[in-house]
């Protein structure tokens, strides 16, 4: 197990390497901190000798273990817009972020395994097959396309709940958080229910194919045999022993989510990361741009290796052969 | 070529296409579809790329049935005065055209690299498939989106706006090929072992020609399967990074970029916009997939777990 365990964080780490290679290549090619610095008036030989006192005329090596040593001090570089350290700029839009995806992820759980076993155990059911018909309609159904009818239902016909915006938010301990305000919840619904809905037809075809495997397994024909109560078999012998696969791929999935909140957040005006990312693209704002991507990508490397890891201690077969 | 086609007509292939109602409906909403986009030069009503027939006035004009629509404008028109029914055309067209592009390409990188893979083995089927994996895990979206937000920032607007079409296809092909390059390998290595392959070499036939002509052609069942999916999401991305601003200009619009500039005016009423386009996106993306999963269950039934 510990080498396991060894083996998963070396390559989580080569991962986070290249990741900053590419970040650094694109900072190296694109962005130039002397105009983020100084602006258009100051003279060339100006300009050279700040170049030569920041580094800039280093070797390209030795310019990116610079930027790796201050990466690892939490140092990724100045926004040019903000004129604050870029880190400072998403830390503070990140609570926005990751309180999107949780409340995602908890309305894709509390309904897609419902809905799940429902469909597995009942397959023929009109329900199941409703369900098994819209899912794929709903994996059809583009994210924005999705939450700008639920704009259009709800907060320009209806005038049920606020379109765009966190609404009212409290601060505590530096986290801007929406959830302890009437005003922060109702801003909270139509944009985690926008950004759901592009996993749950997934999740739900999932939990259902893999249940419906389980059900079919010797050791529930066995359980049914013995004559224990079908409620037994099905959430304790049927629904444990599927939960297993439904993680791994699960994890992953949610850490997917992430790469959708860029899409949710632009439809919702919601000052999140992504929604900070592509103004960053719009305004060129290069060193934004990178940090943007080494935390992004950290973030999926963190969730990949702890899920791998979860999935190794449950699973002796993976850890054995070291492949999925 | 008679021969051919009675051996077609006789398929278990075409039998099973017949009895599935949803296939046949489907393929007969995909062939309309594609038709369509293809002839709209000729059979949409207005050029909506001649900027000297638009006319400003005729902006936001609510479709024909409603009250304040125009006959001339079925289903209305767009923020700029362009016919939408004409303009949802080309920018399915164009959608078609980048969706296909990036899938070739896809299926390009992604075949030569599989079977690269799986036929050497070794260090560098590891090293590839690392990157495939990893790749894959940061989900083909935000590989997408990311390399469009470097171009689009090294190229600059205007010259990113002007290239869009050729660059998306890039774009896309590059995030999603390890889809390919993983189906090729895992079939590669199955008919490597395989006794024809063996026979083969012993009659002394060039590695190269072994694997292009002999082994290439049997791996293709599992790439056509993944194919007609890969083409739908291929349409979704391109929709998605038009819908960002990261993809097609508002003057030469897809679907995706349609539907974003509808979304900017859908406070003032204007729906029809976004969701005239938005239903065309939708019902292409649907068909392509039911085909797909129909495709999927005929070819290789034991593949079925998604």
């Amino acid at each position: 197990m510990f080498a396991f365990v060894v083996r998963r964080v070396t390559q989580a780490i080569v991962v986070m390497l290249v990741i900053s290679l590419i970040g650094f290549a694109i900072k190296h090619q694109i962005g130039d901190p002397v105009r983020d610095i100084v602006g258009v008036s100051v003279s060339v030989a100006e300009r050279e000798a700040l170049r030569d006192q920041l580094g800039l005329n280093d070797p390209f090596v030795m310019q990116y273990a610079r930027f790796v040593k201050d990466a690892l001090h939490g140092d990724l570089g100045h926004s040019f817009f903000f004129k604050k350290p870029a880190l400072d700029v998403i830390t503070a839009k990140a609570p926005a972020t990751l309180e999107l995806v949780f409340v995602s992820s908890l309305i894709i759980i509390l309904v897609s395994i419902p809905i799940g076993i429902y469909a597995a155990i009942n397959p023929k059911s009109l329900f199941s097959r409703l369900t098994m018909g819209v899912s794929i309609v709903g994996v059809s159904i583009p994210v924005f396309l999705t939450a700008i009818i639920l704009i259009y239902i709800f907060a320009v016909e209806l005038h049920w709940l606020p379109s765009y915006g966190r609404g009212q938010t409290v601060n505590i301990y530096g986290w801007e958080s929406g959830f302890f305000t009437l005003d922060g919840l109702k801003h909270l619904i139509l944009p985690s229910i926008a950004l759901s809905s592009i996993m749950l037809p997934l999740f739900i075809r999932l939990i259902r194919s893999e249940m419906m495997e389980v059900l079919e397994t010797e050791y529930v024909k066995f359980a049914w045999a013995k004559g224990l109560s079908r409620y037994r078999i099905w959430f304790l012998h049927g629904f444990k022993n599927t939960l297993l696969p439904v993680i791994t791929v699960g994890g992953v999935q949610l850490g997917i989510l992430i790469a959708f909140t860029i899409l949710t957040e632009t439809v919702f005006q919601w000052q999140g990361m992504g929604f900070m990312f592509l103004e960053a693209v719009e305004r060129s704002d290069t060193a934004l741009l990178v940090a943007y991507l080494i935390v992004v990508g950290a973030l999926f490397v963190v969730v990949n290796t702890i899920v791998d890891i979860i999935y190794g201690l449950v699973n002796p077969t993976v850890r054995i052969t070291g492949r999925k | 070529m008679k021969k051919k086609w009675r051996r077609f007509k006789n398929s278990y292939f075409l039998y099973s296409f017949k009895r599935d109602w949803v296939a046949v409906a489907s393929f007969i909403i995909f062939t309309m579809l594609v038709l369509l986009s293809l002839s709209s030069p000729l059979l949409a009503p207005y050029d909506p790329y001649d900027t000297s027939s638009i006319d400003v006035m005729d902006a936001e004009i609510p479709p024909s049935w409603m009250e304040g629509g125009e006959e001339r404008f079925l289903f209305g028109t767009d923020i700029q005065g362009r016919d939408l029914l004409s303009t949802m055309f080309y920018g399915m067209r164009l959608s078609v055209f980048i969706g296909c592009g990036a899938v070739l390409l896809q299926a390009f990188i992604g075949i030569l690299i599989g079977m690269i893979s799986g036929y050497l083995g070794g260090k560098i089927d590891a090293f590839l498939m690392r990157i495939a994996d990893v790749q894959l895990s940061f989900s083909t979206m935000m590989v997408a989106i990311i390399i469009s937000a470097i171009f689009q920032v090294a190229f600059g607007v205007g010259r990113y706006e002007e290239l869009a079409a050729p660059l998306l296809i890039v774009i896309i092909g590059l995030a999603e090929w390890p889809q390919y390059a993983r189906t090729v390998r895992a079939s590669v290595l199955r008919e490597k072992s395989k006794e024809y392959v063996e026979a083969a070499r012993v009659i002394g036939l060039s590695p190269r020609r072994i694997r292009w002509r002999h082994i290439l052609p049997n791996t293709l069942s599992p790439v056509l399967v993944i194919s007609t999916i890969q083409v739908a999401n291929a349409v979704m991305s391109e929709a998605a990074l038009s819908f960002l601003g990261l993809g097609m200009p508002i003057t030469k619009p897809s679907l995706g970029s349609l539907i974003n500039a509808g979304f900017e005016y859908i406070f003032s009423g204007s729906w029809w916009i976004t969701l005239f386009p938005g239903i065309l996106l939708v019902v292409f993306v649907l068909v392509v997939n039911l085909l797909g999963d129909w495709l999927r269950d005929v070819m290789n039934p034991k593949l079925y777990k998604g």
